[in-house]
C-alpha cells in the first residue's frame, strides 16, 4: 500500500474510490461498501440508543408507579390530611377514612412473622454456611428452603385456610380466647414460613464469606466450633444477617393474597394477636374493586403509597448493607 | 460438670450444633406438609375432564378449570413477550455501562421495582391502562405481570453478562463487527444459559401472582380467547373459589392448586437443573 505524507497528513494514493479500477462496477461496488458501513454505524448508534433509552424505562416505570400513586391518593390526602394515619376508625359508609388498623395490623403480624421466622432462617444460614456447606444432604436443604419462596402463595392462603386456621382455632380454646381461626396470629404463621428463604439464603452467602483465616484462628486459640460461631462468624456477618432479615420483613409487608385469605378481614382495630384483622395489602386486595366513592378509592391508593414507600425504604437499606457487605 | 470446663464447652458446641440442625431442618417440614396436603387434595380431582371443561355453577358437579389453563397460558405468554425483550436489553445495558450515571439509576429502579409489593403494581395496572381502555382485561393482567417479571430477568441477564471475560467482547470488535453485532452474535449467545435461567425463573414467579391480577384480568367464569377482555387464570380462579363457602368449588380450587404448584415447581426445578448443566451462577 503506497502512503505518502503531505502538510502533516497520511494520504493513500490506493484509495479503492479514487485509483483502483474505475469502471462503473467496481465504483458501484465500491459505494455498496461504503453505504453498507455507514448502515451498520447507523444501526449501531440507534442500537445503542435504544439501549440507553430502555435503560431509562426502568427508571421511568419506578417514577411513574410513584407518580401515579401520589397523585390518585391526592383526592385522599386533601381530604382527610395527615389524620388519616392514625385516624382508628374505618367506615367507608360513613365516610370515615382512618388507616391506623390496617397500618397496626400489618405491622403486628410482620414483626410477629418475622420473630418467629428468624431462628429457623438463621439456622438454615449457619448449618448450610458454616457447618455443612457441601454434599447432598445440604443440597436438598437449599433447594427445599429455596422452592418454599417458590410455592405461590395464593396456595399458601389456600392451605393455611384448611390446615392451619382450625389448628390456631383449637389453640385459642386452649387458651380461652375467642375461637375465630382467622386472625393475625394465623396471617402471622403462614408468613413466618414464606419469608425464611430470603434471609436464610442471604444469610447462608454471608457467613460463607467469612475469611477463613478469622475462623482458623479463633480454633487455633482453642475455641470450639460454636465458639467460633459465636464470636467470629455472627459478628462478622450482623450486617448481612439483618439486610437479610430487613429484605424479608419487606416480602412480609408486601405480601396480599395468603394473608387476605387468612386475617378474617375486619377493619376494627387489632385487641390482641389473635384479632382478626387487616393489613394494608389485604384491605386494599378486599375493597378496591367495590370502592364506590371517589375519597374511599383514594384512600385505598393512599394505603397502597404507604406500603410502597415503607416496602422501597426498607429494600433499600437492605441493598445498601448487601453492597457494602459485599465490597469490602 | 462445671462452667467453663472444658467438657461443658464441648459438650455446649454438640448442644448447639443439634439445636440448629434440628431448627434448620424444621423448615423442611411445613412445605412438605403443603406438597402432601394439596397432592392429597387435588390428585383425586384431576381427570381429563377436569382440564377441558370450564366450572359449572354451584350445585352440579363436576366441572373444571380449562378457562383459568387457557388464561394462564395466554396472559404469561403476552406478558413474556413484552418482558423479556425489554429485560434482556436493560441487562445489556447495565452491563455494557457499568459506570454511567443512568446505569445507577436505572440498577438502583430495577432493585426497587423487584420489591414493590404485587399489589401496588395491581392498583399502577388499574390506572394505567383498566381506567383508560374503560374495563377490565386480559393484556392489563399481562402487563401487570411484565412489570414484575422485569427485574428478574434485567437482574439475571446483567449478572450474567457481567461474568463473561470482556476479551470474548474486544475480539469481536477488533474482527471491525459493530456493537449490536457483538451483542447478538456473540455475547447473548454466549450469556443464553443464564439469561434462559433467567427468564424462567421469573415466569415461575409470576405464574402463581394473583394480587395483580385482581383488579386488572379480574376473572371470567366463562373461556374466553379476547385479550381485551376480562379472563380467568389458575391463581385467580384459586382464590375466588377457596375463598367461597361450597364444598364443590372448594374441590376445583384444590384441583387447580395441584396443577398450579406442578407447574411452578416443575419451573424451579427445570431451572434448577440447567443451571447446574450449564454450571450458571445465579
Amino acid at each position: 500500500m503506497d502512503t505518502s505524507v503531505e502538510n502533516g497528513a497520511v494520504t493513500r494514493s490506493d484509495h479503492p474510490l479514487r485509483v483502483i479500477n474505475s469502471t462503473p462496477e467496481a465504483i458501484a461496488k465500491a459505494q455498496r461498501r461504503v453505504q453498507r458501513s455507514f448502515r451498520q454505524i447507523r444501526t449501531e448508534s440507534v442500537f445503542r440508543q435504544s439501549l440507553m433509552i430502555i435503560g431509562l424505562l426502568m427508571v421511568v416505570l419506578v417514577l411513574g408507579i410513584l407518580l401515579t400513586l401520589v397523585v390518585q391518593s391526592l383526592p385522599s390526602i386533601k381530604a382527610l390530611g395527615p389524620k388519616f394515619l392514625w385516624g382508628k376508625v374505618w367506615d367507608p359508609v360513613q365516610d370515615i377514612y382512618g388507616g391506623l388498623p390496617f397500618l397496626l395490623g400489618t405491622l403486628i403480624s410482620s414483626f410477629l412473622a418475622l420473630i418467629i421466622s428468624i431462628p429457623f432462617s438463621l439456622a438454615v444460614a449457619i448449618w448450610l454456611g458454616e457447618y455443612y456447606p457441601k454434599g447432598w444432604l445440604p443440597d436438598f436443604l437449599k433447594n427445599t428452603v429455596e422452592l418454599i419462596a417458590a410455592v405461590p402463595s395464593v396456595i399458601y392462603g389456600f392451605w393455611g385456610l384448611a390446615v392451619l386456621v382450625p389448628i390456631v382455632r383449637n389453640l385459642e380454646t386452649h387458651i380461652g380466647v375467642a375461637p375465630i381461626g382467622q386472625g393475625i396470629f394465623a396471617s402471622s404463621l403462614i408468613l413466618a414460613i414464606m419469608i425464611i428463604p430470603y434471609a436464610a439464603s442471604l444469610g447462608r452467602s454471608m457467613i460463607q464469606m467469612v475469611p477463613s483465616q478469622l475462623k482458623e484462628a479463633a480454633y487455633g486459640l482453642g475455641a470450639t466450633r460454636w465458639e467460633v460461631i459465636r464470636s467470629v462468624v455472627l459478628p462478622y456477618t450482623k450486617s448481612g444477617l439483618f439486610a437479610g432479615i430487613l429484605l424479608s420483613l419487606g416480602r412480609a409487608l408486601g405480601e396480599t393474597m395468603a394473608v387476605t385469605m387468612v386475617i378474617g378481614n375486619t377493619s376494627l382495630m387489632p385487641t390482641n394477636i389473635f384479632a382478626p384483622g387487616n393489613t394494608m395489602a389485604s384491605v386494599i386486595a378486599n375493597e378496591f374493586t367495590e370502592a364506590d366513592k371517589p375519597v374511599y378509592l383514594s384512600a385505598l391508593i393512599e394505603l397502597g403509597l404507604v406500603l410502597f414507600l415503607v416496602t422501597v425504604v426498607i429494600n433499600l437499606i437492605g441493598k445498601k448493607i448487601i453492597d457494602r457487605f459485599t465490597n469490602d | 460438670m462445671e462452667i467453663g470446663s472444658v467438657k461443658y464447652r464441648i459438650g455446649k458446641n454438640y448442644g448447639f450444633k443439634a439445636l440448629v440442625t434440628i431448627f434448620a431442618f424444621a423448615c423442611v417440614i411445613p412445605l412438605l406438609f403443603i406438597l402432601f396436603f394439596i397432592l392429597r387434595q387435588g390428585i383425586t380431582k384431576i381427570n381429563w375432564h377436569f382440564l377441558v371443561n370450564v366450572p359449572k355453577p354451584v350445585g352440579e358437579t363436576g366441572g373444571g378449570v380449562a378457562n383459568a389453563l387457557v388464561g394462564s397460558i395466554l396472559i404469561i405468554f403476552f406478558s413474556s413477550l413484552i418482558a423479556i425483550p425489554i429485560g434482556i436489553m436493560a441487562g445489556i445495558y447495565l452491563s455494557e455501562n457499568r459506570k454511567s450515571r443512568l446505569a445507577y439509576w436505572t440498577r438502583l429502579c430495577t432493585d426497587i421495582l423487584q420489591g414493590v409489593p404485587s399489589i401496588v403494581i395491581g392498583i399502577v395496572a388499574y390506572f394505567w391502562i383498566v381506567k383508560p381502555l374503560g374495563g377490565f382485561s386480559a393484556l392489563s393482567g399481562s402487563i401487570a405481570l411484565a412489570i414484575m417479571m422485569l427485574p428478574i430477568v434485567v437482574r439475571s441477564t446483567e449478572e450474567t453478562l457481567k461474568l463473561l471475560p470482556s476479551s470474548l467482547q474486544e475480539a469481536a470488535f477488533a474482527l471491525g463487527m459493530p456493537f449490536h453485532r457483538v451483542i447478538f452474535k456473540v455475547v447473548v449467545p454466549v450469556g443464553i444459559s443464564g439469561i434462559l435461567s433467567g427468564v424462567m425463573l421469573s415466569i415461575a414467579r409470576i405464574t402463581g401472582e394473583t394480587a395483580p391480577l385482581l383488579f386488572t384480568a379480574f376473572g371470567n367464569p366463562y373461556l374466553s380467547f379476547n385479550v381485551t377482555k376480562p379472563m380467568q387464570s389458575l391463581p385467580l380462579l384459586i382464590f375466588n373459589y377457596a375463598t367461597s363457602p361450597y364444598d364443590d368449588w372448594k374441590d376445583l380450587a384444590w384441583g387447580a392448586s395441584l396443577i398450579l404448584l406442578m407447574w411452578v415447581l416443575l419451573l424451579n426445578i427445570f431451572t434448577k437443573l440447567i443451571t447446574r448443566k450449564w454450571k450458571v451462577q445465579l
